[in-house]
């Protein structure tokens, strides 16, 4: 069973046993406008949560995606890298990269604390 | 707190994030459609803008043409009335106060369009340089404008208007025009590239002219376009922005705007200045050739030595690339790379404007 959270900056995780799979929130898309640019992680680095492992850029600014959990990339969704509107278009189905987790804070956000959190 | 132009209630029905731009409550882009959409309305069919943020100053009197003429790099003689010349606004060092169009109205009748952010600024300016005899008004307040840009902007235009209101020439205008009886001054001109005409009209007028406007677009692909898409549209078409390509301290002989600048005119301000300084920098235009966006104030080099830095620079909607403008040292081609957060990307010059119309 996958457990989908939710990160302060705005990144969502769905982690599933010792893997976790990240993405930027339809909230966050929406913020930022047109994705044009994904300055991608790549698969061996190791991400820190709370640090910025990957940014993204919008027509007007570019913008850091924070690490929701630590641990080792394993995957990376390199379709993003000529279709970085796929976020816009589809943020939940638009993961960044897949990670073996090592550790997971405790301030993540359930769904229904996200949506409190962004109103 | 940030000043509402008459449209603020009009952007918010029509999904306007609106944002503080120039001490203006201004949409950036619009819910559902974004830069991207509008962007490409304008290329395409047709967007439309609320630029009531701009600035306008009436200025009149039997020697107002000399006493503007020794104001503006470009030189305003010999202007029939009904045409519009864009020009910068020198300071005594032979930088750039603003830069502006001037109307003629008539022989003794000017109007003279400013940027939003310079409005208080120019009309000090303008009047500390203006003779006794000649009258100034800033009319900023009391005017609204909006732009109507795209290909389909004439055939939505001539929807709502007959034919003698609808200037013929670029940089033309038609100053008794009326939309549904409302009076208007409409204007040739733009700021995103493509055929376009701007409206001048009363505070108390102009929701309703955007009104009009948007429903003789509806068939024709109007859409509603914010401040994000009238950067991303002038920036294609090489067009400079006052505090980016422009200002105080950057001389205007390393600007790429010879054509309005004309050294050959007898005396205006700064004139000295500019004969005197030989040119150091330039403006001109690149793409990326490594991946990555290369953004305002980023740092451009040529080995380790830094020649210069982006003025503008984003991903272009229409090209699908990213491009920048830079001023660097001039002559330089080949070899540069741009710091972009800490990473040398390697970019490629190439010509003004990135984008002109078919």
């Amino acid at each position: 069973m996958s457990k989908l959270m939710y990160a302060k900056t705005h990144e969502w995780v769905k982690i599933d046993g010792k893997e976790a799979t990240i993405g930027l929130s339809d909230h966050a898309q929406h913020e930022l406008g047109d994705l044009v640019f994904i300055n991608l992680p790549a698969v061996g680095d190791s991400i820190t949560a709370g640090e910025t492992f990957c940014d993204v850029e919008s027509v007007k600014a570019v913008s850091d995606v924070m690490a929701p959990v630590s641990g080792k990339i394993v995957a990376v969704n390199d379709e993003l890298e000529n279709a970085p509107e796929s976020i816009n278009n589809d943020p939940m189905g638009a993961w960044i990269c897949k990670v073996e987790v090592s550790s997971v804070p405790d301030d993540l956000m359930d769904e229904a604390a996200y949506a409190e959190f962004i109103k | 707190m940030a000043k509402r132009t008459p449209l603020y209630d009009l952007h918010v029905k029509y999904g306007g994030q609106i944002v503080d731009f120039a001490g203006y409550d201004l949409p950036v882009q619009y819910e559902g459609l974004g830069v991207i959409k509008e962007h490409v309305a304008v290329r395409t069919a047709a967007g439309i803008f609320d630029v009531s943020h701009m600035g306008e100053f009436i200025i009149c009197g039997e020697k107002v043409e000399a006493a503007i003429n020794g104001m503006l790099t470009n030189d305003i003689s010999g202007m029939y009335d009904g045409q519009v010349r864009y020009s910068p606004l020198p300071n005594d060092k032979g930088g750039a106060v603003d830069d502006v169009l001037v109307y003629r109205i008539s022989a003794r009748s000017f109007l003279l369009v400013v940027n939003a952010a310079n409005t208080e600024k120019d009309a000090k300016w303008v009047v500390s340089h203006l003779p006794s005899d000649v009258s100034f008004a800033n009319i900023s307040d009391a005017v609204a404008q909006v732009a109507l840009q795209g290909p389909k902007a004439e055939a939505i235009l001539r929807k709502i208007v007959p034919d003698a209101y609808v200037p013929k020439k670029y940089y033309s205008f038609v100053k008794d025009a009326q939309i549904e009886g409302m009076r208007c001054i409409i204007s040739r001109t733009g700021y995103t590239g493509e055929k376009g005409y701007e409206i001048y009209c009363g505070n108390l007028d102009v929701c309703k002219i955007y009104e009009i406007i948007m429903a003789a677009g509806k068939d024709e692909g109007l859409l509603p376009a914010g401040l994000g898409a009238r950067d991303t549209l002038r920036f294609e078409a090489g067009m400079p922005l006052y505090g980016h390509e422009l200002g105080e301290d950057i001389p205007l002989n390393e600007v790429d705007l010879g054509f309005a600048i004309k050294m050959n005119k007898d005396n205006f301000i700064g004139k000295d200045a500019l004969v005197a300084h030989e040119p150091e920098y330039e403006r001109v235009g690149a793409k990326l050739v490594d991946r990555g966006i290369a953004r305002e104030h980023c740092p451009v080099y040529l080995g380790d030595e830094q020649v210069g830095i982006v003025t503008s620079g984003t991903h272009s909607p229409t090209l699908g690339y990213p491009i920048a403008m830079l001023r660097i040292k001039k002559g330089l081609r080949d070899g540069l790379t741009v710091d972009v957060r800490g990473k040398r990307l390697r970019i490629e010059i190439i010509p003004l404007p990135f984008y002109k119309k078919a």
